[in-house]
């Protein structure tokens, strides 16, 4: 009897012993646990505060006032007052003038050009904008505020520092001696960046916008939601309620499942052989993308229509077969509304997915420099996601910034999207 | 061409002029009692608004896929017989001018008579065409619609008619996913094979020097056209590597304390949380590796002495591990909650504390499912194009070096084929072998991370 509660009491002391030893595993391994949790969130946060960080200047731009003479002997000679003569007048040569004006001091054609530099190229196009507007401008001197220089837009936001050494600088130190006496003027300030939302790309920083990308984003994405809705619902319901189990049903079941994981540059080589090549539809079209992104995101939207389809209980379709519809009429009538807010989630998840997809579109050419608006699925035009990566490309530091605001604007877009399908869940969805 | 959203839009209205007809009809032949009838009414003027744009709709798409071959074939027939000599590359720059010469848009060289006599006959051809499609597919929708309205009796089983022609969409629809997978299988073996004519597959597979650059001229200096892949594929598994290396440990650990401590707030928004990793489009995180990872990594490692390369392995391959973590942690910690709490109250019993309980018991009895989850990410990892773009090299070199800059096989596709492009050069067919070597690999690890999955749930079920 002793010799058992002996044995007892060593055992328990041998527990004993290691206990210390194994509370500190314990506490370690749990401190690893929430490290790995913790980097993941730094890693997300360090994420957005770079983007936001970098990013969230370019919606606002600098822009200086200027006093311009509408000298009718520069843009309308005649002074018939032609639209086709004041549309294609050198305004430019206005623009230069005023900065003239303002700097009589500045001579000799390098300064000058230093000088002309300061404005944006764009300033002429605004500025024969408002004179088309109004006729009667011609012959006055209006104040007229203009975009700033890319470069001139850096320095006040101050991403270009004033007392680096003059080589260092994209601004030299006589324009720097202008731009100080137009900020003791009050005539360099910053407002909301209009262009970049009401412009297409340019190869000037201060005029990109993203209503190009955004427009073939809409595109692209319309083309996709048209085809991929229906053709996956279809496919879902067929699989999920009508199909026999038999060998054709699970080669499709496979496949469905392996497309899934195919990389999405796969996709782009398909779209490229097939629409481009073999069917000779327009290269850098929306059409072709929507066509690439429909038959990427299909197998997505067909796993998670199945996935709602099944969670409509049986007794559904039995209630509707017991009254005398047929198996069709059940589906449609019964099963098919029930299901179709779980569809529309999968759908929209879908849809974002294809609307942050980059891959495949560069392979179906839509990364050409198209400084145009897209106006239907079969002009050129390019994506979101694609003008970030060729902004991401442009050396000027500019494009940084531009950059950054695109991708803000991505993010919101498909944030928006994901809090939709959310909400939508939320709204719809049913226990049984 | 330009009319057929017009074309489709007419069809569309006849097909709902036949849906009212055919549903007056069936009213009128069952002579005021509709009880009479087999169908519901609406099924009557169903079936006879699917047959009348059904068989048009499929004309109109045979049309729109041949017309462009047969008017080109027709148009070269009518040209002199030297331009029909012409090797086809030669061939497909005439044509080309002769379409934007149609479209009105501008031409490569000044056009001569004969160009120009092309494209009128084009343009002549293209609008007989126009009308000969508007002319068929209207006349077949009204003579098919009309068949199906002379059809309809009081005993006609509409519905069953109408059932057998929606199912046959639902079966066609479904059949989408098997083309899409022979479309990729075949585009890319086609040009694959044209390529493994140029270049033997041993040198592809095997060869150890990558320069796609082929000389256009005799004189060109560094363009000797190699096609060795091995320093595509050591760079992939490279980057893959450093990936892995920060996903599998930040993903698995995060997995099993949402799994197995967390309480069920934190789980609530941690969770979702790092799901967000998933859902941000992988240019932002190109973009993110550029732009701040990348001159962070290389500041760093000139403060300590080394030498890196600004568009170091290292780089692409953190930030691709970052965007990793959510698919590990979300498969992981499905495995892991389905192994069943009896293992977990057993182990308990005897005394284990959690963390022993988790390595001794849940991790062995989770492992299929949580090599299947790597597995998968893996092939994530290899597919992945966007980050190794923007933030890994275009140097093909052979080093297992975290700290240099390597290229992989994605990013090689895409400069293969981005920007201007000859169709029969080897450089670019080399971007099609390497799809397919890009399919092939992924689907491999795909199929196998399924099968050990799968496998592993029919353990416990």
């Amino acid at each position: 009897m002793s010799d058992a509660s002996e044995t007892a009491r060593t055992s328990y002391a041998r527990v004993e012993a290691g206990m210390k030893r194994r509370r500190a595993a314990e506490r370690r391994f749990r401190f690893l646990g929430k490290c790995a949790v913790g980097l993941g969130l730094a890693f997300l946060a360090i994420l957005f505060v770079s983007i936001v960080g970098n990013g969230y200047s370019a919606f606002w731009q600098t822009r200086i006032t200027l006093d311009v003479t509408i000298d009718e002997a520069t843009i309308d000679p005649a002074g018939a007052r032609e639209p086709q003569v004041l549309r294609t007048a050198d305004y430019g040569a206005l623009i230069k003038q005023s900065l003239r004006d303002m700097f009589p001091e500045v001579s000799g054609r390098r300064n000058r050009f230093a000088l002309y530099g300061l404005v944006s190229n764009g300033a002429g196009f605004d500025l024969r904008d408002k004179v088309l507007a109004d006729p009667a401008l011609i012959g006055r001197t209006i104040s007229l505020t203009v975009a700033a220089d890319d470069d001139v837009d850096m320095l006040m936001k101050g991403h270009i520092d004033r007392r680096a050494p003059e080589s260092d600088r994209r601004i030299k130190d006589n324009q720097l001696a202008w731009i100080e006496r137009l900020e003791t003027d009050g005539r360099i300030g910053s407002a909301f960046n209009v262009d970049f939302f009401a412009n297409g790309d340019s190869r000037d920083p201060e005029l990109a916008g993203i209503r190009g990308a955004l427009m073939g984003s809409i595109y692209t994405l319309l083309v996709t939601l048209g085809l991929s809705f229906p053709l996956a619902v279809s496919a879902a319901v067929y699989l999920e309620e009508f199909a026999p189990k038999n060998r054709w049903t699970d080669l499709i079941e496979v496949n469905i499942n392996n497309l899934a994981a195919v990389p999405s540059i796969v996709f782009g080589l398909l779209g490229l052989a097939v629409f481009i090549n073999f069917f000779t539809l327009p290269r850098s079209a929306p059409i072709v993308g929507g066509l690439v992104l429909t038959l990427m995101t299909l197998p997505t939207i067909i796993i998670a229509s199945r996935a709602a389809l099944k969670s409509v209980p049986p007794s559904i379709r039995e209630g509707a077969l017991g009254i005398g519809a047929s198996p069709m009429q059940a589906v449609m009538y019964h099963v098919l509304p029930l299901a179709l807010p779980g569809m529309l989630t999968g759908t929209i998840i879908g849809m974002a997915q294809a609307l942050g997809e980059t891959a495949p579109l560069l392979m179906i050419g839509m990364v050409a420099f198209i400084a145009d608006v897209p106006g239907g699925v079969f002009d050129p035009a390019t994506a979101l996601p694609v003008q970030v990566y060729l902004w991401a490309d442009s050396p000027e530091r500019a494009f940084v910034e531009k950059t950054s605001a695109a991708i803000m604007v991505l993010l919101l877009f498909l944030a928006t999207m994901n809090a939709l399908a959310v909400l939508l869940r939320r709204r719809f969805e049913r226990r049984w | 061409m330009t009319q057929t959203p017009l074309l489709v839009v007419l069809l569309l209205t006849l097909s709902s002029l036949a849906y009212h007809f055919g549903r007056k009809r069936a009213f009128a032949v069952s002579g005021g009692r509709v009880r009479s009838l087999h169908s519901l009414p609406a099924y009557y003027g169903l079936y006879v608004a699917l047959w009348a744009v059904i068989p048009a709709l499929l004309v109109l798409g045979l049309w729109l896929g041949f017309e462009d071959g047969v008017i080109t074939r027709l148009v070269v027939a009518s040209m002199p017989p030297e331009f029909a000599g012409l090797e086809p590359s030669r061939l497909n720059l005439v044509l080309n001018d002769i379409r934007n010469l149609v479209v009105g848009n501008i031409v490569s060289s000044a056009p001569d008579a004969t160009i120009i006599a092309a494209a009128d006959r084009y343009r002549e051809l293209r609008g007989i065409s126009t009308i000969a499609l508007f002319a068929a597919t209207l006349g077949l929708a009204t003579v098919s619609g009309w068949v199906a309205y002379g059809r309809i009796r009081p005993e006609h089983r509409s519905r069953n008619a109408v059932e057998r022609i929606v199912m046959g969409l639902l079966i066609a629809c479904s059949t989408i996913a098997i083309l899409t997978t022979v479309g990729i299988v075949l585009s890319v073996l086609f040009e694959s094979i044209r390529f493994f004519q140029a270049v033997p597959v041993t040198e592809f597979l095997f060869g150890l020097d990558w320069s796609p650059q082929i000389a256009i001229r005799a004189d060109q200096a560094g363009s000797s056209g190699a096609f060795g892949a091995v320093p595509l594929f050591a760079g992939t598994m490279l980057i893959t590597l450093i990936a892995m290396s920060v996903a599998v440990p930040i993903g698995l650990m995060s997995a099993i304390y949402l799994a197995e401590y967390a309480s069920a707030r934190v789980r609530a928004i941690a969770k979702p949380l790092l799901e967000v990793l998933a859902g941000i489009p992988t240019v932002v995180y190109g973009f993110f590796a550029a732009l701040t990872v990348a001159p962070f990594i290389r500041n760093s490692g000139g403060m300590l002495g080394l030498d890196i390369a600004s568009e170091s392995a290292l780089a692409a391959g953190l930030v691709m591990g970052v965007m990793i973590i959510p698919f590990v942690s979300s498969l992981s910690d499905d495995v892991i909650n389905a192994v069943p709490q009896s293992l977990r109250d057993g182990a308990y019993g005897m005394g284990a504390t959690p963390s022993e309980t988790i390595r001794r018991v849940i991790i062995p009895a989770a492992l299929p499912g949580i090599v299947g989850a790597v597995l998968l990410a893996v092939s994530r990892a290899i597919g992945e194009t966007m980050i190794v773009v923007m933030a890994a090299g275009l140097a093909a070199k052979l080093t297992a070096n975290p700290f240099e800059a390597v290229t992989t096989v994605t990013v090689q596709i895409v400069t293969l084929l981005v920007g201007d492009q000859e169709f029969d050069s080897p450089k670019t067919l080399a971007a099609f072998a390497l799809g397919l070597l890009l399919f092939f690999v992924t689907l491999a690890l795909n199929v196998l991370a399924l099968y050990i999955v799968r496998k592993y749930r029919e353990q416990y079920e």
